[in-house]
């Protein structure tokens, strides 16, 4: 257990960073130049300071100039690299004192909230109104030109861009639960804002410097340019550049090799601070942000495709060994291992089972919507009507979602698109499958609507999601998946995010509409009470596979399975209020750690040595009921040990 | 919307109002004698006195306030010392010639830029994207007085295709096509930075927005991917780019003292850099004000037409 | 411990019209903003070892009348006091004492640990601050934490990220013992549970009640739930109580048409739906509530007298504990 926790942790964040090959460049950059700038006075180079006009714009590689001399007759090496120690001392200077205040100012008003917040918010807001290096072209022209002042200039006007990114992130997390639980174990506000909240925040404040520090370098050396930063003698890289603008047509280099010395510092800060930012920020982490394609990508070994039988030509969808994998880092976990699904003309087939145990995977494998990367279909058959889904171009895919294959999905608010109305996205719905002008699809949406129970149908096409109330969102999408008259609607625990009241009133208008307009419906849920209120049959799922499967009636009274009945029987029954509940002992297993044999083993009651080890295969129990056990529990038998 | 846009105009005023604050601050933090300073190497006593006499120094410093933001609202900025004439006429004058050249680059960057953060969200990791990355990574690194710079010796000086400087040729210019002509480097060297930037935020709001669930929901109607990626996704990310233009466009306008002191552009950024140089104070003070009041009026721009996208901003 | 104790008659918490408005109040230039009443005029006792249960659906108010009952925020309007003490001011003067009292269990177990400490650091928390527990007296009482929720004792050394929710919910669960509170508000304490998890938690708080001797509010949206926990049963609807009254008598007999329709709406295995199509569900505009009972737009029974007038919450039928605010209440065996 233990030995196998350390293999899982992740590599350090350090390493992590100098995978990033980009960031490691970056990084390595940064620490040559910083120690050039640092050993350079230890370095057998000219002064910088020392003129010599009787040498002045020496070309590069000049004798004893490795990079030639300016219109002084300065050395440019050694320029170059005492400006480089500005230049970086400068913008680190003023990247810390804005950070340290912005933060600060962030922490407080995120943290405060109300009318402290407003205040603070309302000054950064108006030195915010100020196009950015403005305000500190105002303030050099008020203290006078200057290094020390263009980095107090500098400092202030980031001031603002630190406080409102701390406070975002710090409002966040002032709202957390952890944050109330803190204060009820006893923590002081200060302690919890400088304990349980600045920990947390701690990674955006790096995240912000390190993607800021290239910024202010840029904009400090931006003043010296002009002549209002850096006074001669004194010279960072900005006024060395300035310099040389004056001999750009005879001399470009004196011009052009300041330039490239602030490119190159930049660049690898920039490298660097991404790097920093993926490492630190969790989305980032594992290829998050990886756009999905159109299609679930399917990879299956011909091999694993099963000959078609004559139930499935019987069946409307037919699901057979389905195997769908998710590719984490280097591991592939297989979230469906072979499930097998048939749903019949007209039929409701509810799929059970907890959170985890691959419902959603197995439906949206059926229409390809399993996102890639990092899901793919590695196995198994998918049957509508006999035709192979797996194999069917992508083209036909398109044509069979929304038309005959539709779906309603679990959260309405986020499954509508926020910045359409509902009237737009029926009618799109609509003229994706079938050639109507617009104003014929408006009056069908319209139809629609009045058909899920909507009142004010025609004024509720023009209203956006977030108008309605989730119960006449979820309505929406309904009428949305019947668009086409679909034979088989898909619908991922439809239900779930409703209350109670809403959640029967939907179940009512789904149950009606299925006899109605003869759809057969996939079902998924968790809640048996909801199985029994609509589903014909019911299959129970267990980490990625099918356990158990029935007419509902005939699983709810006599499970076969020791899990469905457990899963049964854990569940407080209204009007049965007894205190003490049937659990189930330990966890569901994670699918990427299956032990072998049965799944279900470690927390089987009837547990014996032979359900530990080899394929335990989805076994006839009685005429249309199958388990996935070795000792099926007999009528009225409870789940208790196997005599 | 009329309501949202009124609305929007009242709660400019305490903005507007904020923003002449922080100038006045600014200006009190001069040190020494604030007349003499204002007035630097133009100072004649009695200069010296009549300014001190406008800026009612004897007053308290809320009631200098009042009396200064009077002046402002009657557009009376003062009077420039070095070039002898009123701030207003010199700040309107350069003004247009600053908005002419930071115009065309937001155009340019907002353009560029969404369009290269689109094609490379669509093809992440193909080659289009790394070379959309690159280029990015190049713009954000490079000081933008640099660009410039090599712009003027690549395209002025080697190649003689464009003008180095100026807006217009001293002899025989002033049409459309010759303003183009010298545009054309000073604006894409102020774009640069700005369509980096834009188009890497629109490149991450794509990747945000198309894992989304109703972009699943557009896929599971059957919509064809072109639909669901430039119609579905293309407009929630644009949503959430809007304000980052508004943004860029805070650093185009402050960009531009850069890029017209390099072009030599005759606009407001070159301007206040001599004004500043000369301490010629009220010019500084005139020129800040409007650059920061024009940038307030495009934010407000930026607001509006992102609650024309999205209806639940507007209320 | 309990059948022991003095038989106390005093609650150990009142609520007296309780109200808590957000929002509200003048804008800059006088005109009123407009408030919502998250809580209204809720009369209520907790008795000293009972569970008190509170359902409703979202945003009825329950989580708001949770807070407030942690001292985690205060009444607009009204008091609470917990054991004849007013509680807003008790938390203002030292909130600690108060919090050594009554604890709290959030609804979503991960969120409510600091994802950067460890579970000692944890749990460790109370002990330093509530209690000033010296270093060897907080080992031992960890562990006799860790051994109450049923957690091995190595799971000291981890991360909030490691626990799955069931795991995650016992160490708040031990976080709310540490102080050995006498009042403990569960606010929807196994809603963000796996159904097979759900019933260990369950499990786990009925042991720890009768071993600690502790008072629970209990707060779901889970009827089923809530009948198999609790002594009593608050039902909340649009921020006020619809009916207040012993669990059984109020699932066996609702005296509220809205009580009488979640007990319809509630999914049980073997049972029909049974709610009629034209019940539309929607709540009331919460910025302009209407005058008489909030649930009249969709009450079978509402008549002029319920559209106008609201409601006292009074004894319906033969228990006095039985309290509904219904003018019609439904007669046994009626369907809403
Ligand atoms: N996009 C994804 N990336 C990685 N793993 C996933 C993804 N979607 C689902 N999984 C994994 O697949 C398994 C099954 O998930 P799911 O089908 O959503 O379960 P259910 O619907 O039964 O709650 C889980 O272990 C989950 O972590
Ligand atoms: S009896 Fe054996 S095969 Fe059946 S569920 Fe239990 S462990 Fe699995
Ligand atoms: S008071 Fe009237 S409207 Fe309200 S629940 Fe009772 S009968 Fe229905
Ligand atoms: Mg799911």
């Amino acid at each position: 257990m233990t030995g196998q926790r350390k293999d899982n942790r992740r590599p350090s964040a350090f390493a992590l960073l100098l995978n990033n090959r980009m960031a490691a460049g970056g990084f390595f950059i940064l620490v040559a130049l910083l120690l050039l700038a640092l050993i350079a006075p230890l370095l057998p180079l000219h002064d910088p300071n020392a003129t010599d006009p009787s040498n002045r714009l020496l070309r590069p590689l000049t004798e004893g100039h490795l990079l030639g001399t300016d219109a002084l007759g300065r050395d440019i090496l050694s320029r170059i690299l005492s400006g480089l120690r500005v230049s970086i001392a400068v913008g680190l200077s003023a990247t810390i004192i804005a950070a340290f205040f912005g933060s600060l100012i962030g922490l407080l008003a995120g943290f405060a909230g109300g009318r402290v917040d407003n205040l603070m918010m309302r000054g950064i807001d108006m030195l915010m109104a100020f196009p950015y290096i403005l305000l500190a072209l105002a303030i050099v022209a008020v203290l006078g030109p200057g290094l020390i002042n263009a980095l107090y200039a500098i400092a202030l006007v980031n001031i603002p861009f630190f406080a409102r990114n701390i406070r975002g992130v710090t409002l966040g997390l002032a709202r957390r639960e952890f944050v109330d639980a803190a204060r009820l174990a006893g923590k002081s506000p200060a302690r919890v804002l400088f304990t349980e909240i600045l920990p947390n925040v701690l990674p955006v404040i790096v995240i912000t410097m390190s993607t800021t520090v290239g910024w202010m370098i840029l904009e400090t050396a931006g003043l010296s340019f002009l002549g209002l930063g850096a006074q001669p003698p004194q010279a960072d890289l900005g006024s060395m550049l300035g310099d040389g603008r004056g001999v750009l047509f005879n001399a470009p280099h004196v011009a052009i090799i300041p330039g490239l010395a602030i490119f190159l510092l930049v660049m690898s800060i920039n490298l660097f601070g991404d790097g920093v930012r993926d490492v630190l920020d969790p989305r980032l982490k594992s290829g998050a942000l990886t756009r999905p394609v159109a299609r679930t990508a399917i990879e299956r070994d011909p091999a694993s495709v099963p000959a078609e039988d004559a139930e499935d030509r019987k069946a409307v969808l037919s699901v057979r060994g389905l195997r769908t994998a998710f590719r984490m880092g280097r591991r592939q976990v297989e979230a469906v291992g072979g499930v097998d699904l048939r749903l019949g003309q007209t039929e409701c087939l509810g799929l059970v089972g907890e959170s985890g145990s691959g419902k959603s995977v197995t439906a949206m494998s059926i229409m390809g919507l399993v996102p890639t990367p990092p899901g793919r279909i590695v196995g198994g058959a998918i049957l509508l009507k006999g035709e192979d889904l797996l194999a069917a171009s992508d083209e036909r895919i398109r044509g069979l979602r929304g038309g005959p294959v539709s779906h309603v999905f679990q959260d309405p608010l986020s499954s509508l698109h926020p910045l359409f109305t509902v009237g737009d996205q029926l009618i799109e719905a609509i003229r994706a499958h079938q050639p109507l002008s617009r104003a014929k699809a408006q009056a069908r949406a319209r139809e629609l609507l009045e058909l899920v129970r909507i009142p004010n149908a025609g004024r509720r096409l023009s209203a956006y999601p977030h108008e309605l109330s989730g119960g006449m969102r979820q309505r929406v999408c309904i009428a949305m998946a019947l668009a086409n008259d679909a034979e088989v609607i898909i619908a991922d625990e439809p239900t779930t995010a409703l209350d109670v009241t809403v959640q029967a009133q939907i179940l009512t208008l789904m149950n009606k509409l299925r006899h109605d307009k003869q759809t057969s419906i996939l079902f998924i849920t968790h809640d048996f009470g909801v199985v029994s209120a609509l589903c014909d049959r019911v299959a129970v799922m267990y980490a990625g596979r099918i356990v158990e499967t029935g007419r509902t009636e005939e699983v709810l009274d006599a499970p076969a399975h020791p899990y469905t009945r457990k899963l049964i029987d854990c569940v407080p029954v209204l009007g049965q209020g007894e205190r003490r509940l049937d659990a189930i002992e330990g966890l569901p297993p994670s699918v990427d750690n299956l032990p072998p044999g049965c799944a279900f083993a470690p927390r089987c009651p009837r547990a014996q040595e032979s359900c530990r080890r080899g394929e335990i295969t989805l076994q006839e129990v009685a005429p249309g009921r199958a388990a996935r056990c070795l000792f099926p529990l007999e009528a009225g038998e409870e789940a208790a040990a196997h005599a | 919307m009329g309501g949202y846009i009124l609305k929007r105009l009242i709660a400019l005023v305490p903005v507007l109002l904020g923003l002449t604050l922080i100038v006045f601050l600014i200006m009190a933090m001069i040190p020494g004698d604030p007349a003499t300073a204002i007035l630097g190497s133009y100072a004649t006593p009695e200069n010296v006195e009549r300014l001190n006499r406008q800026l009612g120094l004897d007053r308290s410093l809320p009631e200098q306030y009042l009396v200064w933001l009077g002046n402002l609202l009657q557009g009376e900025f003062g009077r420039s010392y070095s070039l002898n004439r009123p701030v207003i006429d010199e700040v309107l004058e350069r003004f247009s010639a600053t908005l002419i050249l930071a115009g065309t680059a937001l155009l340019l960057c907002s353009v560029f830029g969404l369009l290269a953060g689109i094609v490379s969200a669509v093809r992440q990791f193909g080659w289009t994207d790394r070379i959309v990355t690159f280029f990015v990574l190049i713009g954000i690194s490079t000081p933008s007085f640099f660009l410039g710079l090599l712009l003027i010796l690549v395209f002025a000086v080697n190649l003689k295709l464009l003008p180095a400087s100026g807006m217009y040729a001293i002899y025989g210019g002033g049409d459309l096509p010759d303003l183009l002509r010298h545009l054309l480097l000073p604006a894409v060297t102020l774009a640069a930075v700005a369509t980096g930037v834009i188009s890497r935020l629109t490149r991450t709001a794509m990747l945000e927005v198309l894992r989304q669930d109703f972009i699943r929901t557009a896929r599971a109607k059957g919509l064809s991917e072109r639909r669901v990626v430039y119609r579905h996704a293309a407009k929630s990310a644009l949503v959430a780019v809007i304000p980052v233009i508004g943004i860029q466009a805070g650093f185009v306008l402050g960009g531009a003292v850069y890029i017209e002191t390099v072009f030599q552009w005759p606009g407001i950024g070159a301007m206040l850099v001599k004004a500043i140089s000369t301490r010629d104070l009220l010019l500084v003070q005139g020129g800040v004000l409007v650059v920061a009041a024009s940038y307030v009026l495009f934010n407000l721009a930026a607001d509006v037409v992102q609650s024309t996208l999205d209806p639940r901003l507007r209320r | 411990m309990p059948d022991t104790a003095m038989p106390d008659t005093s609650p150990l918490v009142e609520m007296q019209q309780v109200e808590r408005r957000f929002g509200g109040g003048k804008s800059l230039f006088g005109k009123p903003r407009p408030a919502v009443h998250a809580v209204q005029s809720v009369s209520l006792e907790v008795q000293p070892g009972e569970t008190l249960g509170i359902v409703g659906e979202s945003g009825c108010g329950k989580s708001t009348l949770a807070r407030m009952l942690a001292g985690l925020d205060s009444p607009t309007d009204g008091a609470i006091h917990f054991q004849g003490e007013d509680l807003a001011e008790a938390v203002r003067r030292d909130f600690k004492a108060m919090a050594r009292q009554i604890q709290y269990v959030f609804q979503d177990p991960i969120s409510s640990l600091n994802p950067r400490k460890t579970i000692r650091t944890i749990l460790e928390t109370p002990l330093i601050h509530l209690l000033g527990l010296k270093r060897a007296e907080r080992e031992a009482r960890l562990a006799e934490l860790m051994d109450a929720v049923n957690l091995r004792p190595e799971f000291l050394q981890r991360y909030p990220h490691e626990f799955s929710g069931g795991q995650a919910q016992r160490i708040g669960i031990a976080r709310a013992l540490a102080a050995s509170p006498k009042l403990i508000v569960l606010d929807e304490p196994v809603s963000a549970l796996d159904v097979s998890v759900q019933a260990q938690v369950l499990n786990l708080l009925d042991d720890l009640k009768q071993r600690f001797g502790l008072t629970y509010v209990f707060i779901s949206h889970d009827l089923a739930v809530v009948e198999s926990v609790s002594d009593r049963v608050a039902v909340m609807y649009f921020g006020r109580l619809a009916e207040v009254g012993p669990a059984k008598r109020i699932f066996a007999q609702p005296a509220h048409h809205y009580t009488r329709l979640l007990l319809d709406s509630a999914p049980v295995p073997g049972k029909p739906v049974l709610v009629p199509e034209s019940e539309s569900g929607e709540l009331p505009d919460p910025f302009n509530p209407p005058p008489g009972c909030a649930f009249a737009a969709r009450c079978p029974a509402a008549d002029e007298r319920c559209r106008s007038e609201r409601p006292p919450l009074e004894a319906k039928g033969a228990e006095p504990e039985h309290l509904a605010a219904c003018f019609h209440p439904p007669r046994v065996g009626e369907r809403a």
